[in-house]
C-alpha cells in the first residue's frame, strides 16, 4: 500500500511536471474507489456517508508521463462543516489547512444517481473560483435506472469540464485520467458565497436542462426498505442477522480451527523430537509453537467475523440498522450514528475510535469514544473462544441453535448492555443538555462484489497474520524469557517457571487477582495482553507448556480450572481495561490526557467489579 | 404544518426552514441537505420507538431526521405552485 496520511508540506512548490489533484464531493459517491482505481492502492471503500475521515495521498503516473499526486478527502455535504472529517475537506479546499497548500486541480466528485444534492456542492466549491472538473461517478448505477445525462451541455452550464466514471470497473476512470492530463486548468472567477436557496434554484435549473431521471428512487430499495424498515420486522431482523453472525463464527469455524491447532502441535512435537533438549528447544516448542500455534488457530473466527462485516458494511444496510436503533441509543445517551463507529469496534476499538470522527456533536463523540472499547473486539475473541470451547459442551439447543454460539453472543450482548449503561451515567453526569442532531443520509443498497470481499478478508487476514508474526511473537518470546530466568534454585521442588521472573511476578499480582478467582498462571498472562490481547491466549499457552502440560492449552484449562475461575476470566475481558493502543487513540483522538484515565479507570474498575462478583457467585452455586 | 406532523407515506412541498436558535446550525445543514421552498418531500418510514426517527425522501436523497429536526421545516400539503 502506497498511499499514506499526507506527509508535511508547507511549501507550494509547483512545477509543470508535477500535478496535485484532490478528490472533493459528497460523502459516499465513491472518491476513495475512484482513488484506488488512479492509485492503485487499497483505501478502505463501503456504502455509508463518513468512510474516508482523514485524507489520504496517492501517486500515479499520468498517459504523458507528468507524475499526479492525488488526494483522497472526506466527504461533505456543505463548506460550512459540521464535524471534524469536515472540517478537513473545508481546510484543504479553500487553501487553509495548516500542512496541505491548496491543489492545483480539484477533482469534484458526484454521484450521478443522486445529482440533485451532490450538484449543490460542485456549485458552492465552483464559487471559490478554483481550477476544477467534475466526475459523474456511478455511471453504472445511473445507466441501469434509466438516468440519462446531456454531458456536453452539463459542462457548458456549469463552465467546467465534466467527465463520466465508473470508479468500481477496471478502467472506468480512463476519460477521467485523459481529462486530468489535458485539461489546461480553468480558471472560472471566484464568487461570493451564495445562500443554499439561490444555489439549489440553480441546480434546479440546471436539471430541468441536462438530465432525465424516470424515478427518483430505485424501486428496488423502497422494496427492501419497506420490508428492512418495518417497525416489528426491522427490528426481527436486525436481531437474527446479529445473532446468525455469532452462530456462524462458531459453528463454521470450528473444524478449521481444530485442524490448525493440531497441525501447530504436531509442528511443535516434530521440531521438539528433531532438536536436542535445551533452552533453544523449549524456547520453540514451549514458546513460538505453543503460544502463537493457540492464538494463529483463531484466524477462521476472525475471517468469519470479517466476512460478515465486510458483507454489511458493503450492502448499505449499517446505516439502516442505524435508523432502527437510534431511539434507543438516544435514551441511553447516544445517537444513531454511534451505530457504525460501535459495529467496527466489533473489529477492533482503534478504526472504531477513529471512525467517531464522523459523528457531529462533540459530547456524542467523546461519549462514543469512552464506550468503544467495550465492544468485543476481535482480539478478545480468542480469550472466549478458548474458555468457552474448554468449559461450554458442544450442544445443539431448541433443534438449531449451537450452544457455544449462544455463550458467545450473551458475552457480546453483555458488552454492550455495560456500553449502554456507562453512556447512560455520562449522559446523566452531564450538564450540557441542548440538542443533538442525527441528519443521516441512508444510501442506495448494492451488492457486495465477491472480489472486493475476498481482497478485504485477504488483507484482514493478513493483518492477523502478522501481528501474531510481530508484537505477538515478540511479546511471546520475552514472556518466554521472564518465564524461564532465572533458573530454579538446585533441588527445586517446583517447576522451574516458579522461580523465574515471570512466576514472581505472577505470584505478586495474585494478591490482587486472588478474589477473583485468577491463579497466578492467569495473572502473568494479564501482563503482556496489555499490549495485544490475543497475547492472554499465547502466555497462557506458554506459561503452561513450560510448567510441564504436554496437552494443548484447551485440555490443560478444562482439566485444572474451575468453572468459577473461568466465568470470572471472561467476565474480565468483557471489560478488558487492558489495550495500551486504544489509550494511545483515544489520547490522540481526543487530545486529553484526562479522557484516557478516566476510560482506563473505569474499565479496570468494571472489570475487577464484574469479575469478583462472577467469582463469588459462581462459586457460592458450586460452579 | 411541520414536517414532523405528516402522515407516514405522505408527500408534501417546503415551504421554508426556521431557525429555532439563533445561528442554528441544524436549520442552515437542512438547507444545504435541500430543504428549501419547492422542493417535494416525503415521508417513507419512521423509527419503531416512539415513531422516530423520521425517513424524509428529499430530491433523489432519503435522510433520517429526528422529530425535533424535522419541526423545523414547515410544509404544505397542498399541490407544489
Ligand atoms: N455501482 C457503483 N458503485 C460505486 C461506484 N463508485 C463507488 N461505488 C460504491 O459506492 C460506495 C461508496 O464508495 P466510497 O469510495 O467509499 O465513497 P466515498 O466518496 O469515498 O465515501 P466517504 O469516504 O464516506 O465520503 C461503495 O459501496 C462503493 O462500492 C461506481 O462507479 N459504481
Ligand atoms: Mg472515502
Amino acid at each position: 500500500m502506497n498511499a499514506v496520511a499526507a506527509p508535511l508540506r508547507m511549501d507550494a512548490s509547483r512545477d509543470h511536471t508535477h500535478l496535485h489533484v484532490a478528490l472533493v464531493g459528497n460523502p459516499n459517491c465513491g472518491k476513495t474507489a475512484l482513488f484506488n482505481l488512479l492509485t492503485g492502492t487499497r483505501q478502505k471503500v463501503a456504502n455509508y456517508a463518513g468512510v474516508t475521515i482523514e485524507r489520504k495521498e496517492g501517486h500515479y503516473t499520468a498517459p504523458s508521463g507528468r507524475s499526479v499526486r492525488v488526494l483522497d478527502l472526506p466527504g461533505a455535504y456543505s463548506l460550512a462543516a459540521t464535524s471534524p472529517d469536515e472540517a478537513i475537506t473545508r481546510d484543504v479546499v479553500t487553501g487553509q489547512h495548516a500542512q496541505e497548500a491548496a491543489p492545483d486541480l480539484i477533482v469534484c466528485v458526484a454521484d450521478a444517481t443522486n445529482l440533485r444534492l451532490h450538484l449543490r456542492f460542485v456549485l458552492e466549491i465552483a464559487r471559490l473560483g478554483r481550477p476544477m472538473l467534475l466526475a459523474l461517478n456511478m455511471m453504472d448505477a445511473a445507466r441501469r435506472r434509466g438516468i440519462r445525462i446531456d454531458t456536453a451541455a452539463l459542462a457548458q452550464k456549469l463552465g467546467m469540464p465534466v467527465v463520466e466514471t465508473i470508479a468500481v470497473k477496471h478502467g472506468g476512470a480512463n476519460a477521467l485520467i485523459a481529462q486530468i492530463d489535458d485539461a489546461p486548468p480553468t480558471h472560472p472567477y471566484p464568487q461570493p458565497a451564495t445562500p443554499s436557496a439561490d444555489l439549489h434554484a440553480e441546480v434546479r435549473s440546471i436539471l430541468a436542462a441536462t438530465v432525465s431521471v424516470p424515478r427518483r428512487t430505485a424501486a428496488i430499495d423502497d422494496a427492501i426498505d419497506r420490508v428492512v424498515l418495518h417497525p416489528v420486522l426491522g427490528l426481527a431482523i436486525l436481531a437474527i442477522v446479529m445473532f446468525l453472525i455469532f452462530q456462524a463464527v462458531f459453528s463454521w469455524a470450528t473444524p478449521l480451527h481444530d485442524g490448525i491447532d493440531e497441525g501447530m502441535q504436531a509442528a511443535g512435537a516434530w521440531i521438539g523430537n528433531a532438536l536436542p533438549d535445551g533452552a533453544l528447544r523449549s524456547l520453540l516448542t514451549d514458546g513460538v509453537f505453543a503460544g502463537l500455534g493457540t492464538v494463529l488457530a483463531f484466524l477462521p473466527q476472525i475471517l468469519i467475523l470479517f466476512l460478515f462485516i465486510l458483507c454489511l458494511e458493503e450492502s448499505g444496510y449499517l446505516p439502516r440498522a442505524a435508523f432502527l436503533l437510534d431511539r434507543m441509543m438516544l435514551s441511553a445517551g447516544l445517537t444513531g450514528r454511534s451505530f457504525i463507529p460501535l459495529l467496527s469496534s466489533f473489529a477492533c476499538a482503534i478504526p472504531g475510535i477513529m471512525a467517531t470522527r464522523s459523528i457531529p456533536d462533540p459530547r456524542d463523540r467523546l461519549t462514543t469514544i469512552l464506550i468503544a472499547p467495550l465492544m468485543t473486539c476481535s482480539a478478545r475473541l480468542p480469550v472466549y473462544a478458548l474458555l468457552i470451547a474448554a468449559f461450554i459442551p458442544q450442544r445443539t439447543v431448541l433443534g438449531v441453535f449451537n450452544l457455544q454460539g449462544i455463550v458467545l453472543f450473551t458475552l457480546y450482548i453483555g458488552g454492550i448492555v455495560s456500553a449502554l449503561l456507562v453512556a447512560w451515567v455520562i449522559k446523566r453526569l452531564r450538564r450540557d443538555k441542548s440538542e443533538h442532531a442525527l441528519m443521516m443520509e441512508l444510501p442506495s443498497y448494492r451488492m457486495p462484489h465477491p472480489r472486493d470481499i475476498a481482497i478485504g478478508l485477504y488483507e484482514r487476514g493478513m493483518i492477523f497474520v502478522k501481528r501474531v508474526g510481530g508484537i505477538i511473537l515478540a511479546l511471546t518470546v520475552l514472556l518466554w524469557f521472564l518465564s524461564s530466568f532465572p533458573a530454579p534454585p538446585a533441588g527445586a521442588s517446583e517447576p522451574a517457571i516458579h522461580y523465574s521472573l515471570a512466576g514472581m511476578i505472577g505470584r505478586g499480582l495474585h494478591t490482587v487477582f486472588a478474589p477473583l478467582g485468577f491463579n497466578w498462571q492467569i495473572c502473568i498472562a494479564l501482563v503482556p495482553g496489555l499490549a495485544a490481547r490475543e497475547v492472554a491466549v499465547s502466555s497462557l499457552a506458554t506459561v503452561y507448556a513450560l510448567a510441564g502440560n504436554e496437552d494443548g492449552l484447551q485440555a490443560v484449562v478444562a482439566a485444572q480450572w474451575s468453572l468459577a475461575t473461568a466465568l470470572s476470566l471472561l467476565a474480565w475481558y468483557v471489560f478488558a481495561p487492558m489495550c495500551i493502543s486504544t489509550l494511545a487513540t483515544v489520547k490522540r483522538e481526543t487530545g486529553s490526557m484526562r479522557n484516557v484515565l478516566v476510560l482506563a479507570g473505569y474499565l479496570f474498575g468494571l472489570a475487577y467489579l464484574a469479575s469478583l462478583a462472577t467469582y463469588q457467585i459462581a462459586k457460592a452455586l458450586g460452579a | 404544518m411541520l414536517l414532523s406532523e405528516l402522515a407516514m407515506g405522505a408527500s408534501a412541498t417546503v415551504i421554508e426552514v426556521k431557525d429555532s436558535v439563533t445561528d442554528d446550525r441544524i436549520a442552515q445543514r437542512l438547507r444545504d441537505l435541500g430543504f428549501v421552498a419547492g422542493e417535494p418531500v416525503r415521508l417513507v418510514a419512521r423509527g419503531p420507538l416512539g415513531a422516530d426517527p423520521l425517513l424524509v425522501q428529499i430530491g433523489y436523497t432519503r435522510f433520517a431526521l429526528r422529530r425535533a429536526e424535522a419541526a423545523r421545516v414547515t410544509i404544505t400539503t397542498e399541490a407544489a405552485p
